[in-house]
């Protein structure tokens, strides 16, 4: 599976376990507008990183956080893993 | 710090008296101790004034000549250190510091414990004849390392009258424990035997649980002790079906109602029992109707025991209660008012309370807070699971997550499905931010020396 189909799969799981209706997911959706709050969001950077193996959350970077979806997909193709 | 006492004061050798001439013994796996021969014969290689009035390090390895040393020991040396089994050079030499220690006791196999005395005894079974009566002069202190499940031991100060005052003598009973009796839990058994008439059967830490279970059932014991996590290992062992116990006792660690249940429904005859008690406050309370947490009745005024609760801690004023920390920089033991501060968080849940955790234990989910044992009980309380772990997972959204271990029972399957299952009925009985985020399927869970549930960190 890509990166971005897992992350898609992940934010669906997710939303669906802590009933959460999510929006359309598109790329240039904010994150903060998806329907997911900062528990669901925790999860899903734990299940990323037990999927993909990285947690770019976590590592250093230049202090910039995606604001989209399509951000966040971008944020996890480019992470060091 | 101690003082001198007239023989007619609280004694081990009076505790004893009920159960002399009957042939008792203190039994491991390895040893048996024949209370009666203690009376003319000695474990110790040296003449007991070498150890009079001395703070004396107990180090050995089997609990039947600890038992020996301890019988032989209370009344002639000012302060007896229980050494924890196992226990690593390092924090032995840092507990015989801090407790003063000026004399040893020990095996005397090779490596020897360095405590940096120069008085050293040697302890061994069989006994060997006594030369000359003991002498018993003083009250001594009981110097108990604290049972936390991390961390360095800090160290109490009981004494006979504390550690015996929560129980009646009651002759019938075959005890037998889990623990170690140099911890308070497993001391309690050891007295409380030694106040009977009957044999008390001990476990070796290098004996697997089926056979300690298959000694118990051999020796008949009627009344039993441990953790939940000893329970939860005996209820995956076979053998736990040949015991026939009067009594099940839990104490140390949280009793979840899953554990209570499975013991009840395999000992229906029996009193299963949980009891609250630590190093520090000493018993509290026996719950015996078979729940988990307490009845709200419990807390109050009484004459020998007062409970109260403080910023959801439990605190506690009796006669059970050590003395005090030891050792120079010690803190206080007690508030002004004689309260020891168990660090122990309850919530009122209808008639009852129930236990939420130790208050430093806490897991923090975004500023929530976590207690891992209330987990842990939404998680035993699957049908599927056996016993749990609940530990913290850095996040880097909400500092942490909860995530879990799971032992599953027998016959369950270790699959994606099952894993779902039991995540899923933790978000039904758990606050969104409580339940696992993450489960892993492990065969055992790590258990400390003190038998209870080895925390992260």
């Amino acid at each position: 599976m890509t990166t971005r189909l897992t992350i898609l799969a992940a934010i669906r799981e997710v939303a669906a376990e802590q009933g959460k209706t999510l929006a359309p997911l598109a790329d240039d959706l904010p994150l903060m507008e998806s329907g997911l709050d900062s528990l669901c969001f925790a999860i899903l950077v734990a299940r990323l990183e037990d999927a993909l193996g990285a947690d770019p959350f976590s590592e250093a970077h230049d202090g910039r956080l995606p604001i989209t979806l399509g951000d966040l997909i971008a944020f996890y193709e480019t992470a060091r893993v | 710090m101690s003082e001198t006492r007239t023989l007619e004061a609280l004694s081990l050798a009076a505790f004893m008296a009920p159960g002399a001439g009957r042939g008792r013994r203190v039994s491991t796996r390895d040893l048996s101790l024949n209370l009666d021969d203690l009376a003319r014969a000695t474990s110790l290689d040296a003449d007991s004034a070498s150890l009079e009035g001395r703070s004396v390090a107990l180090v050995v390895s089997d609990m039947a000549k600890a038992a020996a040393a301890l019988i032989e020991l209370d009344g002639l040396a000012r302060q007896i250190l229980l050494c924890p089994p196992g226990v690593d050079a390092v924090t032995l030499a840092a507990l015989a510091r801090v407790a003063e220690i000026d004399a040893l006791v020990h095996d005397g196999d090779a490596p020897e414990p360095d405590v940096g005395v120069a008085t050293r005894v040697v302890c061994r079974l069989p006994l060997t004849p006594l030369a000359a009566p003991r002498r018993r002069s003083f009250a001594t202190e009981w110097i108990l390392p604290t049972s936390g499940t991390s961390g360095t031991p800090k160290l109490v100060a009981h004494t006979l009258a504390t550690l015996t005052a929560p129980f009646q003598p009651d002759a019938g009973q075959r005890w037998a424990t889990f623990y170690d009796i140099r911890r308070y839990g497993g001391l309690q058994i050891f007295l409380r035997a030694l106040a009977g008439v009957e044999s008390l059967t001990l476990s070796d830490p290098n004996e697997s649980v089926e056979a300690f279970l298959l000694r118990l059932a051999t020796a008949g014991a009627t009344h039993i002790s441990g953790t939940p996590s000893h329970w939860r290992q005996a209820l995956m062992s076979p053998a736990i079906r040949r015991l026939s116990p009067q009594s099940a006792r839990l104490s140390g660690e949280i009793a979840d109602d899953a554990t209570l249940a499975a013991l009840k429904a395999l000992f229906p005859a029996a009193r299963v029992e949980h009891a609250y008690a630590s190093t520090e406050a000493g018993v509290v309370f026996v719950v015996g109707d078979g729940r988990a947490g307490f009845p709200a009745t419990l807390i109050g005024e009484r004459s020998d025991m007062t409970i109260r609760i403080e910023d959801e801690t439990l605190r506690v004023r009796s006669r059970c209660t050590a003395l005090r920390y030891v050792g120079k920089d010690a803190p206080q033991l007690k508030d002004a008012d004689g309260f020891v501060d168990t660090g122990d968080v309850v919530a009122h849940s209808g008639d009852r309370f129930v236990f939420f955790g130790r208050r430093g234990g806490i897991i923090n989910v975004g500023g929530a807070k976590v207690h891992p044992e209330e987990v842990e009980a939404a998680l035993n309380a699957h049908e599927l699971v056996r016993a749990s772990r609940v530990f913290a997972r850095k996040n880097p959204i909400t500092g942490a997550l909860v995530a879990a271990e799971v032992v599953l029972r027998a016959g369950a399957s270790a699959d994606e499905a099952t894993r779902r299952d039991i995540l899923a009925a933790c978000r039904v009985a758990l606050a969104p931010y409580k339940a696992p985020t993450s489960l892993t399927f492990v065969a055992e869970l790590p258990i400390t020396e003190g038998g209870k549930l080895a925390r992260h960190g």
